[in-house]
């Protein structure tokens, strides 16, 4: 059976990792191949960086990060952050990244998304849909979540889909960073109505939201930062309470 | 292990991923992209993501296909690679190598693809899985798959039963990525080195 995957996410900033991390035994906690390794070694299914910079200079960095990560681990990964183009996505993927995430650059151009699909293989595109709750339904926000498009989350997710995306990385800004749990509603709504993957994120606080975004919601993959990152839940004591309640992990 | 092993190089993807996998195990390997650069070559690897059509025509306009076909030592097809050593593909009715005598077909519109992520395989046979448990998880990424047959070496179940892996004389192919699936990768890669 093809089981729900566990995706810590690194916030990788002029080539560091950025958010606490409170892991034993990490000589150097910024280090983001030291993390990667420790994530991986950690049963985790996949990873996601992501450069939340922007100047040039740090690009640059950023792709001799995906370089290394690429060397130290045996798992997929995704990267994100600022991608707009083939070109930039040509230099990632011979870096050694599996999949790649387009956010705002698609909202721009829709076209993006098939190109990327047609040159690369649908497999590694990934489109980051940022959802907020605005009065009742579901907008998408760009631009980091600072700009209303006027886009049901649901629409888009389908429009993606139809555009040669081969995953959905669906965030809720609503849920982000509360910790009480994924946003269900929005997530079973495009789960269930995409032909393809979606990966929900945002929310994660305890072992029990995963249960639920997988069985309730119809997630096929779960991202979170924050409590992998701070130690308060390990991706051991989430796999083991998904394989309790019979839910298939690896 | 070292120049002995190539990797067939025609521009589909995941090259990196392999040699860095291969550099892992403590060795090497070069890249050929014409049939010329296969002298010396004990051993062979074949990866592959993307689309079948596109790959398939820069195989057949280097000599490739015929290489990869003719060459005696062992080779693996990995996920696209092992789709092109069978027969036509319904993905853009490509030719295939005819390695394996089975068609490439697409997953049924019930389900999602592409079959992403990490799924068991199961009823392993052969040197590829020396030392490797029934029911080990691999990462696959595809939306295409090779039906079950006597070459089967692995099933895996998505919707159906198909072939995680399949052995014909020399030829291995695995659809799943080894390069990408944790030690129990590693170690078919590390089976695959020592044939």
């Amino acid at each position: 059976m093809l089981t729900k995957r566990i995706i810590p996410c690194l916030d990788i900033k002029n080539g560091r990792t950025v958010k606490g991390v409170s892991f034993d035994n990490l000589r150097d906690a910024g280090d983001p191949v030291e993390l990667a390794a420790r994530y991986s070694e950690h049963g985790a299914d996949e990873l996601t960086l992501l450069d939340i910079t922007a100047t040039l200079e740090a690009r640059a960095t950023f792709v001799q990060v995906v370089e290394e990560v690429a060397a130290a681990i045996s798992i997929p990964f995704t990267v994100g952050g600022g991608i707009s183009s083939e070109q930039q996505v040509e230099l990632l993927l011979s870096a050694g990244a599996d999949k790649v995430s387009v956010n705002t650059a698609a909202l721009l151009d829709p076209g993006l998304i098939t190109r990327l699909s047609n040159a690369f293989g649908n497999q590694c595109v990934v489109v980051a849909i940022d959802a907020k709750l605005q009065q009742g339904r579901w907008e998408v926000v760009s631009h980091a979540g600072t700009r209303p498009t006027g886009l049901p989350a649901i629409g888009w997710a389908r429009q993606c889909c139809d555009l040669g995306a081969g995953e959905i990385l669906l965030t809720s800004f609503t849920a982000d960073g509360t910790r009480g749990g994924f946003s269900l509603d929005i997530t079973g709504e495009v789960a269930r109505g995409v032909s393809i993957p979606v990966v929900a994120s945002g929310g994660a606080g305890s072992p029990a939201h995963f249960f639920d975004v997988f069985t309730l919601a119809g997630a096929d993959a779960a991202l979170a930062a924050g409590i992998f990152h701070y130690g308060m839940v390990s991706i051991g004591q989430v796999k083991a309470y998904l394989k309790k309640y019979g839910v298939g992990v690896r | 292990m070292n120049e002995i092993i190539r990797i067939v190089d025609y521009r589909a993807g995941n090259i990196a991923s392999v040699i860095n996998a291969l550099g892992r195990l403590g060795g090497s390997a070069s890249l050929a992209s014409r049939p010329a650069e296969l002298a010396g070559a004990r051993k062979l690897i074949f990866p592959g993501v993307g689309h079948a059509r596109p790959a398939m025509e820069a195989l057949m306009a280097s000599g490739m296909h015929k290489a990869i076909r003719e060459f005696t030592g062992p080779v693996l097809g990995i996920c696209l690679g092992m789709q092109l050593m069978a027969g036509q593909s319904e993905e853009g009715e490509t030719p295939g190598l005819h390695i394996f005598d089975q068609p490439i077909r697409r997953f049924g519109p019930s389900l999602k693809v592409p079959h992403m992520g990490w799924n068991n395989v199961f009823d392993l046979k052969g040197p590829l899985f020396a030392g490797i448990p029934e029911n080990t998880h691999f990462y696959f990424v595809h939306s295409y798959y090779m039906p079950i047959s006597a070459d089967t070496t692995a099933n895996c179940h998505y919707g159906l039963q198909f072939a995680a892996a399949a052995t014909s004389g020399n030829h291995f192919g695995v659809q799943f990525h080894p390069e990408k699936s944790g030690e129990a990768g590693m170690q078919l890669l590390k089976n695959f080195i020592g044939l």
